[in-house]
């Protein structure tokens, strides 16, 4: 059998090197199969290194959004608090509740874990470098995130506690909702960058697709972050109704897997929105340095995330249908429309879209952003805020009756 | 092609495999502790109580669910379906023609038909 990598492997530096160093020593087979295993340590790495100095900054940056300090004490400014807090989690008294589906219990915290590193795969890290181009990377990515309901719905069905499993049914709505945009505003960078695959869609980016899709990212952060279940959305797991939703019974080592998810779905979910609107490794610094630019825009998207929920209150879970349905469906088939039309009109003979195109889309684009943002504000403000409307403000009699329901 | 597409999905393959073993390694470490007994293990009744805020759990976990969850949940596999047969006509769409656009336009407007008699039938409020 030859030794030869072929296409993307190639020019995929990391790969290379530790293949090239790896294929003296075993039969080829055994060394591809080492290679994925060490860039998958590598990855994994990354992902729970990141999501360690996520916890520290988060807890950080909130502290200094309401004029608090934040964890400060081990370390410089307080930057080994992960380590302490993954110690102390990892020496907590394993409790399993009664009358709790057991194995299930302890699968739960594997099956939310799981997928979030799974993202990281097709997520390129400096040009040419990444696991695997899939060519279906777009489809891949929602369908391993979608994994994570199943996660939620689990955590609820086996804790055998009334809240874990209101948590759990809401966070499958709200969930399944949110996918439904979020998978439409996707739609329209594939449409104009002819490919699935994240590193093509990279190379598609003569203009970052942050101004060609305004629209596009607006609902995919929206809608991403309800998927995380961050602060505006996170009904699953209101503190003030619901205890901690559906990992109430979590305590220990599950907790701490569980939480290191949530806060590495938010690095993972901005580094896609870096990788897909905001240009990837594109910018002003020489390409080998690509990177370090990736880092940039991943915390940038990391900071807004943070700023957003530090700023805003939780919804109640109509609202947030309400806003669902009735404002980012809309909103992300206006887009796929506008995308549609625009695209079939400028694309060249050959099917392509030059620069300039994309100057014209981008222009019509925020122009057809800001009149949806207004007119659904409009549209939705008198829905959601009944006291904004001058509707009957619900009586305490009807807040009973509904909060049955729920 | 086919044998690189192979070597792709293989390493996709791996990091599922890695991506289980850490979280399970993390708890297989955990549960080590206990054995060697580092970590606390006296369970008692009220312990392991379902935490109910302080007070006795009265009645099972399990009880009557709005009906809207059903609603949204059937909402959501028909556009979740629509959008999975979206996505292979996006990718190809520089290179098609303009039946290809009207014939998705009408496809999208069925479904939009049936978004707007949700919607008019209010069973996208949430009561």
């Amino acid at each position: 059998m030859i030794c030869v990598l072929e296409g993307f492997y190639q020019t995929n530096i990391i790969y290379r090197t530790i293949h090239g160093s790896l294929s003296g020593l075993m039969p080829c087979w055994s060394a591809t199969i080492v290679t994925g295993i060490m860039f998958s340590l590598f990855l994994v790495n990354i992902f729970l290194v990141s999501t360690a100095l996520m916890t520290w900054g988060e807890r950080r940056l909130l502290g200094r959004f309401q004029t608090r300090v934040g964890p400060n004490r081990w370390g410089p400014f307080g930057l080994l608090q992960p380590i302490a807090d993954l110690i102390s989690l990892l020496f907590k008294e394993n409790l399993i509740p009664r009358g709790s589906d057991k194995i299930l219990f302890i699968v739960v915290p594997i099956l939310i874990m799981m997928p979030v590193i799974m993202v990281l795969g097709v997520i390129p890290l400096a040009p040419g470098v990444a696991l695997a181009d899939l060519n279906v990377g777009v489809l891949y990515i929602l369908a391993i995130t979608s994994v994570s309901s199943l996660g939620i719905f689990i955590a609820g069905w086996s804790s055998n506690n009334r809240f874990a499993i209101f948590g759990a049914v809401r966070g499958v709505a709200v969930l399944i909702s949110y996918e439904v945009p979020v998978v439409i505003s996707l739609l329209g960078i594939v449409i104009i960058s002819g490919s699935m695959s994240l590193l093509d869609i990279v190379e598609a980016q003569a203009i970052p697709f942050l101004m060609v899709q305004p629209m596009g990212l607006l609902v995919f952060f929206i809608g991403s972050s309800a998927e995380m279940n961050r602060t505006p959305f996170d009904i699953a797991e209101a503190e003030s109704e619901i205890i901690a939703g559906f990992h109430t019974e979590f305590s220990g080592i599950k907790f701490a897997i569980i939480q290191a998810a949530e806060y590495g779905a938010m690095i993972v979910t901005s580094a896609i929105i870096a990788i897909v609107f905001l240009g990837g490794w594109s910018g002003p610094l020489p390409e080998y340095l690509g990177w370090f630019w990736i880092l940039i825009k991943v915390l940038v998207c990391v900071f807004v995330f943070t700023w957003v929920r530090a700023t805003l209150p939780r919804l109640r879970i109509d609202q947030i249908m309400a806003f669902c349905w009735k404002g980012l469906l809309p909103m992300s088939l206006i887009n796929l429309l506008a995308v549609v039309i625009e695209t079939f009109i400028l694309k060249g003979p050959n099917g392509q879209l030059s620069v300039a195109d994309l100057w014209i889309m981008c222009v019509i684009n925020t122009i057809i952003t800001v009149c949806t943002v207004i007119v659904l504000n409009k549209l939705i403000s008198n829905k959601v805020d009944p006291l904004r409307s001058g509707s009957k403000i619900l009586s305490q009699r009807e807040l009973l009756l509904d909060g049955q329901g729920d | 092609m086919p044998v690189e597409y192979s070597v792709q999905y293989g390493m996709i393959g791996i990091l599922a495999v890695v991506a289980t073993a850490i979280p399970t390694s993390l708890i297989l470490i955990s549960w080590s502790l206990e054995k060697i007994g580092r970590r606390p293990k006296n369970p008692t009744d009220v312990k392991s109580d379902p935490y109910e805020c302080g007070m006795e759990a009265i009645g099972g976990p399990w009880h009557k669910f709005n009906f809207k969850y059903y609603m949204y949940a059937i909402l959501f596999v028909i556009f979740d379906v629509e959008v999975i047969f979206l996505y292979p006509w996006a990718v190809k769409f520089l290179d098609l023609s303009l039946f290809a656009l009207i014939e998705m336009f009408v496809f999208v407007g069925i479904l939009l038909i049936g978004l707007m008699y949700a919607w008019r039938k209010k069973d996208l409020e949430w009561r």
